[in-house]
């Protein structure tokens, strides 16, 4: 398994922020230079530490959405969450030029190598199609071959993240599947309801080509997703998951 | 601390209960669910609980036999080490001294065993002497297949992840090893006053 056993201490660097992209009315990318970061796998994150000047501070973490390829542009996606105490500050506050601390690579269950093959199955709801865009983004800078999908579920096209880049994968062999389940742009074609089993049963690889699926999102789609994909026949042990959503962020 | 980020103000903790908060841990209402894959589900009839490796004979126990063993009310703090942490919460359970009871062995440490395949490990000394339990019930109600039911490890004076979900056994062992997340770089003990989050924290 790609990753295992990273065993060496994580020590607090300090990033500069590099550059801001806006991704959504609701989610920025900050796009950061991290002194000697020691590169990381698709699926790893970071945790970031703030600290106030009479000393107070905070921790989150957050997926990084960036390859591994990207060596000088390690990249988070975050998603404000209204009355949070950390993502009102990364979204709105931060600055190009800012510095922040940070540690990592964390984790190395919810990773993906293009040497791990696949078919790679990507389900994301809402900003938990953060870390499987480093996947993509690591297929696509690699070359890979390896096919792979993404079903994606979005309130509405404007909340939909990464949606130019999205587009252009999908032209260069990505399967790219969305989902708006609340707002539809005029004529809107695809599907319009969350993701269930039927709709799982349309996209997924078949249990027999014994795809590797990663599920990234909320607590209720994670679950409902994991759930209905082991009742269609896939195993568990290909099954990956990773939540995201408000926690106090 | 030198570093200063600028422009963060931060939203000061609650004082009243600042010193139950370990460092770089935030309040949280609800009880969010972190898991590595498909939640398992298993009928109470098909549950088993053993305790197994360095003892002369293996115990184990059916979901009745479980059940019928004395059980405790428990209110306890918790602390998630992907930073929430969540006060007085209550659990149901059996303590790890009641299934250990009359148990003679060499072992210093133990390795929690579930369905899914999660393994965490842990000091014998950390699981015995009324500090964790096997818990069936949450808030008043049978535990949440979603947060760990039928029956979790409950070790609430370690990161959350110690306490293991779906747990299905304890593994006595001479020697430390790593578990599930401890393999992937997370820290061998877990203990949040020393923050020791990480491999070499």
């Amino acid at each position: 398994m790609a990753g295992a056993a990273v065993q060496r201490r994580l020590t607090w660097r300090v990033a500069e922020v590099a550059e801001l992209v806006d991704e959504t009315p609701r989610v920025r990318s900050v796009l950061m230079h991290v002194p000697d970061w020691p590169g990381h796998l698709a699926g790893q994150h970071v945790d970031v530490r703030l600290t106030a000047d009479d000393g107070y501070q905070t921790q989150r973490s957050y997926s990084i959405a960036s390859p591994p390829e990207a060596v000088d542009r390690l990249a988070l996606t975050v998603e404000r969450i209204e009355d949070g105490e950390v993502s009102p500050f990364l979204t709105e506050e931060l600055r190009v030029g800012d510095r922040i601390e940070l540690r990592g690579p964390i984790g190395g269950y919810f990773v993906w190598d293009v040497a791990d093959g696949g078919p790679l199955m990507l389900v994301a709801g809402g900003s938990g199609v953060c870390p499987l865009m480093a996947m993509l983004r690591h297929r696509a800078a690699r070359a890979s071959s390896v096919p792979a999908r993404l079903l994606y579920s979005s309130r509405s096209s404007a909340d939909a993240i990464y949606g130019k880049e999205l587009e252009r994968l999908g032209g260069e062999g990505v399967g790219v599947v969305q989902t708006l389940t609340r707002m539809r742009p005029d004529g809107w074609a695809g599907y319009r309801r969350r993701i269930d089993r039927s709709m799982l049963q349309e996209v997924v690889w078949p249990p027999a080509d014994r795809p590797l699926v990663y599920v990234c999102g909320p607590t209720p789609l994670v679950e409902s997703v994991a759930e209905a994909l082991v009742e269609l026949g896939h195993d568990a042990a290909r099954i990956k998951t990773e939540r995201f959503g408000p926690t106090g962020g | 601390m030198s570093f200063v980020t600028r422009g963060f103000k931060g939203r000061r903790r609650d004082e009243a209960h600042a010193d139950r908060l370990p460092p770089g841990q935030y309040l949280v209402r609800d009880f969010p669910v972190l898991s590595a894959g498909p939640t398992p589900h298993t009928a109470p009839a098909a549950w088993t609980f053993s305790i197994t490796g360095e003892l002369d004979e293996p115990k184990r126990w059916t979901w009745n036999d479980f059940r019928a063993l004395p059980s405790e009310t428990i209110t306890r703090d918790i602390h998630c080490v992907t930073k929430w942490s969540k006060l007085d919460t209550i659990w149901e359970g059996v303590s790890v001294d009641t299934l250990l009871d009359g148990v003679d062995s060499a072992a210093d440490y133990v390795m929690a065993f579930c369905d899914g395949g999660y393994t965490t490990n842990l000091p014998l000394d950390d699981v015995t002497g009324g500090k964790a339990w096997i818990a069936f019930g949450y808030d008043g109600q049978p535990l949440e297949p979603e947060h760990g039911g039928p029956a979790r490890l409950l070790v609430p004076h370690l990161y959350f992840w110690k306490s293991a979900k779906w747990v299905r056994g304890l593994q006595l062992m001479k020697d430390d090893a790593p578990g599930f997340w401890e393999t992937y770089g997370y820290h061998m003990y877990g203990d949040p006053w020393q923050e020791q989050r990480y491999s070499g924290d």
